[in-house]
Formats: structure tokens, C-alpha cells, sequence
């Protein structure tokens, strides 16, 4: 590997590092203020102490989950700058407002009320306090929606213009932004995530007390908040689900035919629900796609176009390109881009030297409101990242780990689903202690959903590659010129601290669940 | 309302509300001033209880206005963003990296459970206190003193040497400034402390504190002060862009654009009339003398900004390649980005309202030992 590759690869592996660990905390903070919020309200209207009692118990480990997800939330918004600051300069007119935006709105919100959350029990009014809770529910879910905005404008650029003069994106359409139909969708499926690790986490640690015999009332209340919250949620993330995967279809074939393991494209393409992949298989070889595979017929066509019949594009007809279905080669883009980015060279040069003749016939050509220039954008511009990349098979992620990652996403997702709904069934026909194994499981069910959720994260941004921003700027070109030891040794001191930080909050939050509510509302 | 606005209007309107955060971010670094001083005044339980949940109920305020600067810093003016931290990479890590410490270390220090030890999350407040503040003040004497970047065609950043910004506190000028602002976070912390907690030793102990770190802040703030003002400053010209040096420039920069110059004054005053009256006569002004000196550093630090930004400045020069310096007109973002988080702007009042009602209803009552006996959350 060269130096450059060497650098993007480690920068890579510590933002990764850092959105992971981050991700780990984040879940449970957006989906617990809810239902604490929700609580809280139930003591605040019945005036029980029980709900006091149970409110705080969970704020409690509310407390000690959401403190480390700031901390590695700081790191997650100054690395945009510390190891993509080439993306951070080329985008920064469309990402940072989002940022910024989530600062002033969102974080204020949560670190004001927080305090009164904690704090304000003795020193506030009841309904001053659970106003507090519900700003801080309402201002962690607008934090996760500026994030995810942004995010999803990384997956679908939309509503900006490239500004030859800078030589960098600009917004033109901030509603385009906020609304685009990917960030919507994102939104709406990231944070229903969120609630079901949180619905998994109550519910898990509930069953645990039913098991132990412990508090057994507050344990079937909170599982009732829990498995009720759990369910609806799951549900909404499967209808999410399905709208982040059309949405993949129309916007990023590439992620999606990863996500599939699908090389060669299908006119009603099935939808894999178990396969293994070869790890043989290369792009533009006749290898098997897969070993074993158990597929739903025409269902990949109908998810993806909404129609059983619609060809869905492989790997091999994206990179090689078909001409009968319309789609041009990686290489021929690779091409048009090239010609761009020396288009875009010629321009700044005449800029430079002052040659107005160049410039007047140049400048016609960023000019998206002419024809000329609408022309040269759908023909050449709209290909201008690809300049940046070697060869065509640049453009395939690592497909065995997208498509792993769908599927046990998918799976763990449908089970979440029977699960919440049967642990309801249970606690409303009150025969949830007798459920043993049930319980168990409900324990052993609460990890699954970071794996779920981190498989998520996996498949969205391991299936943009080789883009930071799709088909606009790939990652060699967004990191910053440090080097290659500085970022292993920063990811190194990450991983240790963020480790250590884990240790001490799995250490603590254990002991704060076997303490109990009676001494957690201590 | 904003459209109406030129392009360089908008640049100064978010240099200005950028400032602001800025300003309000130094003032709240009194909790990381607190912390550098839990074994000095607090030494002992319960007074250093009484300290940390003093400052718990404040941290995430603090470390807010950090993100918020560090994205409107993103959004407004992306090309500083981008050198700064992708150039200055070890500053920056070292800055975040104490700020991650510091972020659990309220949370966990007390907690059952905690598998490291009270004493480690009270040394990580400590090094947060101490290396953070220092920090955040090399850092930002570097937009005087200026930074070893160059910029390419695409202005994408390379950085002059392998410190990676580092090298930042080899310079005096930017050292004075780091320690300029840890003397002065430990005494707002001071001051913060006799206003929120009802403790004789803490009060006592505060009062020779504040003596030795206020002869330390003026020492090192006025070296720093002088210095900025004898060195030669950077400027560009208006039509061509072109950036030239400029002897006493952010000396005159005070003269030339009064609204620097008056600030620096009505804040140097505040702060030294605070700081005379809680030493003069303590018991009875000491708490309230939190006021004065927090207005007063937030009208200085603005100012300080104000002479980086305005009257043809560049508030971030580049020491290998003078034209790779930056000014608010080459490193903004697009005039429609800037019009649109203008609006966004709007909520600022709304959101210092909140700020403010939240936090006198937490602090209506002093913090004694007895609070933290009774059963609300605490670290």
C-alpha cells in the first residue's frame, strides 16, 4: 500500500472506531429519555411514588450511559476536521451548517434541562421537572436529526452546486437538505433503532430482576413501558428498513448490489434471506456469487423498484457497465471526470493568468441554469470525484462484510419484532414470571441489538466506499495531510481510552441495576 | 430579512456571533478552572464534593459552547476549520483528548462500581483543567502569531513541519495567552465557588487563592497584551486580497475600528474592578463578584476577536506562506449558507433565556454539606 492509502485506511479505522464506541451510547440515550419522559409523566398525573421511584431508578443508568456518549460525540465532530479536513473545507459550506445548527439547537436544549433532569428534583416544580425530562428527550432526538441530515447528505448530495471560483460545493436549497427523502427516511429509521436497543436494554434488565426475585412490581411496570415502547418501535424500524433500502436503490446501486452479494444484474432479482458468498469471487469473474443461498423470488425488484420485474444492477454491470439496460462503465466515468477536473484546472489557470477570453468560454460551462452548462454537467461534472479514483473495480466496497452485515440486521430486526411482541403478550396476561427461559432471553436479547444497530452503521457507510460523499468525493481525497503514524497513534490512545471508559461504565451501570431502584433513586 | 445582506455583512455578522461563543466559552471554562483546583482549596471531603457538584451541574454547558463554537466555526467559516484541525492535529488531540476525560469523570467519580478509583476521574479533572485551558489558549494565540499552513490550488492544507502544532507553545506570546487563560478559569472558578457554596473553609481558602492567581493572570495577560501590540500584524488589501504585514496592527486595530477598542476597555475594567472589589472587601463582595469578572472577560475575550476579524485582518496568517492566510472573506462559506444559518442564529436570545432560567432555579439555594446528604443525584 502507498503512503496516501496507508493514511486513509487508518483514518478510517479511527473514525470508525470513534462512531462505533459512540454508537454504543447513543441508542440507549435516545430511546430511555422517552420512556423516563413517559414515566415520569405516569407519576406526575397519578401522583404515585412508585413511578417516582422507577423514574429515577432509570435515570439513573440514564445518567451514567449518556455521559461517555458525549464524550465521544466531541471527538466524533472535531475529526471531521482533524482527519477529513480536505472534506471538511470541499463541503463544509452544506455539512457544517447542520453541525452548527445542531449545537444551537439541540445541545443546548439537552445540556440545559439535563442539569434540572438530575438535579431539580428537590429545587423545581413536578411539572418544571417533567417539562425538563421531555426537553431532554425532545433535544436529544433534534441532536440525532442534524447529525443524521448531514450523514444522509454524504449518502444523497443534494440541493448544492459545485462554485468553480472555490472550487468547493455550496448549498443552494437548505430544504432540500433538511427534507431530502434519504435524510427523512435516515432520521426516522436510526432513531426507531435507538428506541429498540433501549426497549431491549429495560426490558432485559427487568427480566433480570423478575428472575432474581427483586422488586418484582417495578420490574413488570418498566417491562410494560418497555416491551409496549419495543414493539411499536421495532415495527416502525421494519417500515423504515424497507424505506432505507428503496432509497439505497434509487441512489446508491453499488451499496445495494453489496448488500445482495449480487455480481451479475437481474431483470426480478430475489432477495437473499440466507446465503453464504464466495470469498473467492472477484469482480468480472465467472465464479458463483454464492455458495449457498435461500432466495425470495423477484423480491430484491419489488423492495428496491417497487415493481417485480425491474432489473436490479449488479456489481459487474456497475463497474463494467450494460449497455442494454443504459449503464455507462466505472472506466467511462473515470474518463468524463477526468475531463472535468481538467476543465475545472483550465478555468482556475485563466483565472490565475487573467485570460478573460478562456474564462467567458469556461465559465458557461459551470453554469448549470445554461444548456451548455446543464450539458456538461449530466455528461461530464456529475462525474468529477470519479477523476480522483485508479481503475474501475475502485468503486466495489468490501462486499462480504456489507452483505454479513444486512442480513444479521434484517434477521435480528424481524426477531425483535416476535420478541417484543410475545414479552408483551406475557405481561399483559401477567404470567411473566413464570416465563422463565423467556426472561433469559430477554437478557441475552439486549447485546443483540448493538449488534443489530452496528451492523446498521456498517452497511450504510462500508457501502458508500470508496466515497465520503457519493460520486462526488472519494475518501483518498477528503483526508487531512497528516501522517500515517500520528493517526495510528491517535487511534491507538483512542481505542485504550474509549475501552477503558466502557469497562468503568459496564462496571458501574452493573452495580447500579444489582443496588436496585430503592438505592438507584439514591 | 438576511438576503438583503452583502456577502461581507453576513461574513462580519458570523464572525461576530462566533466571537460570541467564543467569548461565552472562555467565560465558562471557570469549570475547568475548578477543577485545576480541587487539591488546592478543596483538599479534603466534603469540600472537594462540594466543589465537584458545583462545577457537575455546569460541565455539559461548558463543553456545549465548545461543540457550538467548533460547528459554527465549521459552518461559517469552513477553511479555518479545516487547516486549524487537520493542521494543527496534536493541539487539537491534545485539547480533545482531555475533554473526553473529562466528560465521564462527574458521572463515574463517585459511582459504585467504579472500576478505577475516585482519585484517577479527580486527576483527569485536573488535567482537563490544566492542559485544556492552557490549550484552548495557545490555540487561539496562534490566530495572532499565526501557524506554519500552506494551501494548495484547491486549498486543501499541508502543515510546515511534523508538530502538527505543537510547536505552538515553543512561543511565548502564545504561552502567556494558555497561561493567561488557566490563571484567569481558576479565578472565575473562585469567585463561581463563593457564589455557589456555603462553606466557611472553602471561602477562606478561596480568598488567598484568588490573591495569587489574579497577580498570575495579570502577568501573564499583560505580557501577552503588550506583546500583541508591539508585533508586526497581518492585513490584506480590500480590493486585491493580497496580505501584506503591518507594524502595532492589532494595536491599532483598536483605534481604527473603536468597537474593538471599547470593548477591550469596558472588559479589562469590569474584570479589574471585580477583581479590586472581592479583594477589598471580601466577605461581603466576594460572591457576587462573579458578575463584573465574567462580564467583563466576556467583553475582552469579544474584543479580542473583533481585532482578529475586523478592519482588514487576518485572523489566522500563515507564518510559511503569507498569502495562504486567512481573513473572513476568503475562508467563509457561500453567501447563501451564511444567509441561512443567520436565521438559525435568531434562536440564540431564546436559548441564553433557557440558559439562564435553568440555572438560577439550580442555584437558588447554596450547595452545603447537607445537600449531599439528601437523596438527589449527585457526583
Amino acid at each position: 500500500m502507498d503512503q496516501i492509502s496507508v493514511l486513509v485506511e487508518w483514518s478510517r479505522a479511527q473514525f470508525a472506531l470513534t462512531a462505533m464506541y459512540h454508537w454504543i451510547f447513543v441508542p440507549l440515550t435516545l430511546g430511555m429519555t422517552y420512556m423516563i419522559a413517559f414515566m415520569e409523566t405516569i407519576y406526575v398525573r397519578t401522583g404515585n411514588e412508585e413511578w417516582k421511584r422507577i423514574t429515577k431508578f432509570w435515570g439513573k443508568l440514564f445518567g451514567i450511559n449518556f455521559a461517555i456518549g458525549v464524550a465521544t460525540g466531541i471527538i466524533l465532530e472535531f475529526e471531521f476536521g482533524t482527519n477529513w479536513s480536505n472534506y471538511s473545507w470541499f463541503v463544509g459550506d452544506i455539512f457544517g451548517a447542520p453541525l452548527a445548527i445542531e449545537g444551537i439547537m439541540a445541545f443546548f436544549l439537552e445540556s440545559t434541562f439535563i442539569a434540572i433532569m438530575f438535579f431539580g428534583w428537590n429545587k423545581v416544580s413536578k411539572k418544571f421537572h417533567l417539562l425538563s425530562t421531555w426537553l431532554v428527550a425532545i433535544g436529544a432526538s433534534l441532536s440525532a436529526l442534524w447529525i443524521l441530515v448531514a450523514n444522509a447528505w454524504m449518502q444523497f448530495p443534494t440541493g448544492t452546486v459545485f462554485n468553480p471560483e472555490t472550487a468547493r460545493n455550496e448549498m443552494i436549497d437548505f430544504w432540500s437538505v433538511l427534507f431530502s427523502p434519504v435524510a427523512v427516511n435516515k432520521f426516522l429509521h436510526t432513531i426507531s433503532n435507538g428506541f429498540v436497543v433501549s426497549a431491549l436494554f429495560i426490558t432485559g434488565v427487568s427480566a433480570w430482576f423478575i428472575i432474581k426475585k427483586r422488586e418484582v412490581l417495578f420490574a413488570k411496570r418498566s417491562m410494560l413501558i418497555a416491551t409496549t415502547f419495543g414493539l411499536l418501535s421495532s415495527v416502525f424500524l421494519a417500515l423504515t428498513g424497507d424505506g432505507s433500502a428503496y432509497h439505497v436503490a434509487q441512489k446508491q446501486p453499488m451499496k445495494l448490489a453489496a448488500m445482495e452479494g449480487l455480481y451479475n444484474g437481474q431483470d426480478g432479482a430475489g432477495l437473499i434471506m440466507i446465503g453464504v458468498i464466495n470469498p473467492k469471487k472477484q469482480v468480472g469473474d465467472d465464479r458463483n456469487d454464492y455458495i449457498f443461498k435461500i432466495e425470495i423470488p423477484k423480491m430484491l425488484s419489488l423492495l428496491g423498484y417497487r415493481n417485480a420485474n425491474a432489473f436490479v444492477p449488479g456489481i459487474d454491470d456497475l463497474v463494467y457497465g450494460n449497455e442494454s439496460k443504459g449503464l455507462i462503465s466505472a472506466q467511462e466515468k473515470i474518463e468524463r471526470g477526468t475531463v472535468a477536473m481538467e476543465t475545472l484546472n483550465q478555468y482556475r489557470l485563466a483565472k490565475q493568468n487573467g485570460d478573460s477570453t478562456t474564462i467567458a468560454k469556461l465559465s458557461v460551462l459551470f453554469d448549470r441554469q445554461t444548456a451548455e452548462g446543464q450539458e456538461f454537467f449530466e455528461n461530464y461534472f456529475r462525474y468529477f470525484g470519479y477523476s480522483h479514483l485508479k481503475k474501475p473495480e475502485d468503486i466495489v466496497p468490501n462486499v462480504p462484510l456489507v452483505f454479513y452485515s444486512f442480513h444479521i440486521m434484517v434477521a435480528l430486526g424481524f426477531f425483535f419484532i416476535i420478541f417484543f411482541a410475545i414479552m408483551l403478550f406475557f405481561v399483559l396476561k401477567n404470567v411473566v414470571e413464570k416465563r422463565k427461559i423467556w426472561l433469559l432471553l430477554a437478557i441475552w436479547t439486549f447485546p443483540l441489538g448493538f449488534i443489530a444497530s452496528q451492523a446498521g452503521w456498517i452497511v450504510a457507510e462500508v457501502g458508500r466506499q470508496p466515497w465520503v460523499i457519493q460520486d462526488l468525493m472519494p475518501v483518498s481525497m477528503a483526508v487531512s495531510q497528516v501522517s500515517a503514524s500520528a493517526v495510528q497513534l491517535t487511534f491507538i490512545l483512542f481505542a485504550i481510552i474509549f475501552t477503558s471508559l466502557l469497562i468503568a461504565e459496564v462496571s458501574i451501570m452493573n452495580k447500579a441495576i444489582k443496588n436496585g431502584p430503592t438505592e438507584g433513586g439514591k | 430579512m438576511f438576503e438583503t445582506l452583502s456577502h461581507l455583512a453576513l461574513q462580519e455578522y458570523w464572525w461576530f456571533i462566533v466571537s460570541i461563543l467564543g467569548s461565552f466559552l472562555v467565560f465558562l471554562l471557570f469549570v475547568q478552572g475548578g477543577q485545576s483546583l480541587l487539591y488546592s482549596i478543596g483538599k479534603e471531603e466534603p469540600q472537594i464534593s462540594m466543589m465537584v457538584n458545583s462545577l457537575g451541574r455546569k460541565w455539559e454547558l461548558t463543553f456545549t459552547t465548545l461543540v457550538t463554537f467548533g460547528g459554527a466555526f465549521f459552518a461559517s467559516f469552513p477553511l479555518f476549520y479545516s487547516t486549524s484541525f487537520g493542521g494543527a492535529y496534536w493541539l487539537w488531540m491534545l485539547i480533545l483528548l482531555t475533554f473526553i476525560l473529562q466528560a465521564v469523570s462527574y458521572e463515574f467519580r463517585t459511582k459504585q462500581g467504579n472500576v478505577f478509583g475516585k482519585k484517577t476521574f479527580e486527576w483527569f479533572l485536573f488535567l482537563n483543567g490544566f492542559i485544556g485551558t492552557v490549550s484552548l489558549g495557545v490555540a487561539v494565540a496562534t490566530m495572532f502569531t499565526g501557524a506554519n499552513f500552506v494551501h494548495n490550488s484547491m486549498n486543501f492544507t499541508s502543515w510546515g513541519n511534523n508538530w502538527h502544532g505543537l510547536e505552538a507553545f515553543a512561543n511565548p506570546i502564545n504561552l502567556a495567552l494558555g497561561l493567561a487563560v488557566f490563571f484567569l478559569s481558576r479565578i472565575l472558578a473562585i469567585l463561581y465557588f463563593n457564589n455557589t457554596i456555603n462553606d466557611n473553609l472553602i471561602r477562606s481558602r478561596n480568598q488567598k487563592q484568588l490573591v495569587v492567581n489574579s497577580i498570575l493572570f495579570l502577568l501573564f495577560f499583560l505580557s501577552f497584551i503588550i506583546s500583541i501590540w508591539l508585533i508586526d500584524g497581518y492585513a490584506y488589501d480590500e480590493v486585491s486580497g493580497n496580505i501584506f504585514t503591518k507594524p502595532n496592527k492589532y494595536f491599532y486595530n483598536n483605534i481604527e475600528h473603536p468597537l474593538t477598542g471599547i470593548l477591550f476597555l469596558c472588559g479589562v475594567l469590569f474584570v479589574l474592578l471585580g477583581l479590586f472589589r472581592s479583594v477589598t472587601c471580601y466577605k461581603t463582595c466576594g460572591g457576587k463578584a462573579i458578575y463584573p469578572v465574567g462580564i467583563g472577560t466576556f467583553l475582552t475575550v469579544l474584543s479580542l476577536f473583533c481585532n482578529l476579524g475586523y478592519n482588514n485582518t487576518v485572523f489566522y496568517p500563515s507564518l510559511i506562506s503569507i498569502q495562504s492566510g486567512l481573513t473572513i472573506t476568503k475562508a467563509s462559506s457561500s453567501h447563501f449558507t451564511l444567509t441561512a444559518m443567520s436565521y438559525v442564529s435568531l434562536l440564540v436570545p431564546f436559548v441564553l433565556a433557557y440558559i439562564i432560567i435553568a440555572w438560577r432555579s439550580l442555584n437558588k439555594k447554596m450547595i452545603d454539606a447537607d445537600e449531599l446528604n439528601d437523596d438527589t443525584h449527585k457526583y
